[in-house]
């Protein structure tokens, strides 16, 4: 296999970004007309709406660095499964409002780490896009705090639930530190982020909320990866697509 | 065949374009122009003549970018300013401190609470909410109903005097 290009690479990185943006926000925009009440809805369609907009930034950005007269939509519409590498966090199903909550808040105190980092980046770009996202993910994980907070410390049945969330979604949360061959060829340049390093301080950010949730953190153990470097996914992940892509599959190039 | 000409004469006034670009009301927020909101931040005249504006998104998702986009253009064009090029710039990002002082009241007689400046509450530090003053009664006496709002760029609250349910502008 030929050596990845500081190129691709560069394509490869902000597109996987962007991925995880695009597909949980996708997930959180399933809640759409399915919310407990109003306001938790207009929250995670909002929080999915910021999501959904820094992926199209960073799509736009690798259709640029790409080169290849490709668009944000290219990325978005018309890449196959095994094309998109998001975090499989991030691609698992909704489930309860807990479950929904318990991932946008490792995935928030995930994003407000790396965004921190990523305005740091010697691509100015990125770094620009690092700096506004961070407004938006420190708010949604302000937003999924206090809701943890509330179920954990909430009723018998709502903290056995959250708690069951938290043991389910845990085994997906080491891969968000795993690095890509991407990242770690822009890393050598300051570009990329050193996300291996982010780790400790996002078992920081976990513990403290959950202990004031009265919650439990997982003890360490196996990690389930694949999607971020090799595009394997879970089995739910074509249903996403086949829902997302449907119309450009069907009418390519149909425009609203 | 004549071609429109779309570049800029020597006597080019941006303080003309500025004015023009007042007229261009934020959808959601129809009080607002896109100077009271900080949104345009240059006016320029590009290397080959033509008129360029830059502007800043306030969220990455905020739909009325885009219609705002073509308000820009379509205003300026009536205006015999043909062809203006909209640049998006996301570095510095856009803060809510960008707002003008005349934009923050328009936006609170229209009900809305202007984003807060500066708070002597120290609770705040400690993550204590904020008190933000009501729109209409200007009583402090407030809670947050909701964290999200309507739009992107608001939160929604009460006021536990007049009983009246209004937006906070979120302050970022």
């Amino acid at each position: 296999m030929a050596d990845l290009s500081k190129k691709d690479a560069l394509v490869q990185y902000a597109a996987q970004i962007g991925d995880n943006g695009l597909i949980i926000g996708h997930r959180m925009s399933e809640w759409c007309f399915r919310a407990p009440s109003i306001e938790m809805e207009m929250a995670l369609m909002n929080c999915a709406l910021d999501l959904i907009g820094q992926a199209r930034e960073l799509y736009s950005y690798a259709a640029v660095a790409e080169g290849a007269g490709k668009t944000e939509d290219n990325f978005a519409y018309l890449r196959d499964e095994q094309d998109f590498r998001n975090a499989l966090l991030t691609e698992i199903p909704n489930g309860d409002w807990g479950d929904t909550i318990v991932r946008l808040f490792f995935m928030s105190a995930y994003n407000k780490l790396f965004y921190t980092a990523l305005g740091n980046s010697k691509d100015s770009e990125l770094a620009a896009v690092g700096a506004k996202s961070l407004k938006e993910v420190t708010y949604h994980l302000r937003f999924s705090s206090e809701w943890l907070i509330r179920l954990g410390d909430g009723t018998k049945e709502s903290h056995a639930r959250v708690q069951n969330s938290i043991d389910n979604q845990w085994t997906y949360t080491g891969e968000l530190f795993t690095m890509t061959e991407a990242e770690t060829l822009l890393l050598e340049d300051g570009i990329s982020v050193d996300v291996a390093s982010l780790k400790a301080d996002w078992d920081q950010i976990v513990a403290q909320v959950l202990t004031q949730a009265t919650l439990t953190v997982p003890a360490e153990g196996w990690t389930q990866i694949g999607s971020k470097a090799n595009g394997v996914h879970t089995e739910h992940f074509g249903y996403i697509l086949t829902d997302m892509q449907y119309m450009q599959r069907r009418y390519p190039g149909c425009e609203w | 065949m004549v071609k429109l000409m779309a570049s800029l004469d020597k006597n080019f006034d941006p303080a003309r374009v500025w004015s023009l670009l007042e007229e261009v009301k934020d959808p959601e927020i129809p009080v607002l122009s896109i100077v009271d909101l900080g949104i345009a931040r240059e006016v320029n005249k590009s290397e080959d003549g033509q008129l360029e504006i830059v502007i800043s998104p306030t969220y990455s998702g905020c739909p009325a970018m885009y219609m705002l986009e073509d308000q820009i253009k379509d205003t300026l064009s009536r205006h015999g300013f043909m062809d203006p090029i909209v640049t998006t710039q996301l570095s510095p990002a856009w803060t809510t401190d960008w707002m003008t002082e005349s934009g923050r009241i328009k936006l609170e007689a229209y009900g809305i609470a202007p984003p807060e400046k500066t708070t002597r509450n120290k609770t705040v530090l400690f993550g204590g909410q904020k008190k933000i003053s009501c729109p209409r009664c200007k009583s402090d006496n407030s809670e947050q109903i909701s964290e999200f709002g309507s739009t992107a760029c608001k939160a929604l609250y009460r006021c536990l005097d007049c009983l009246e349910p209004f937006d906070y502008f979120k302050c970022i």
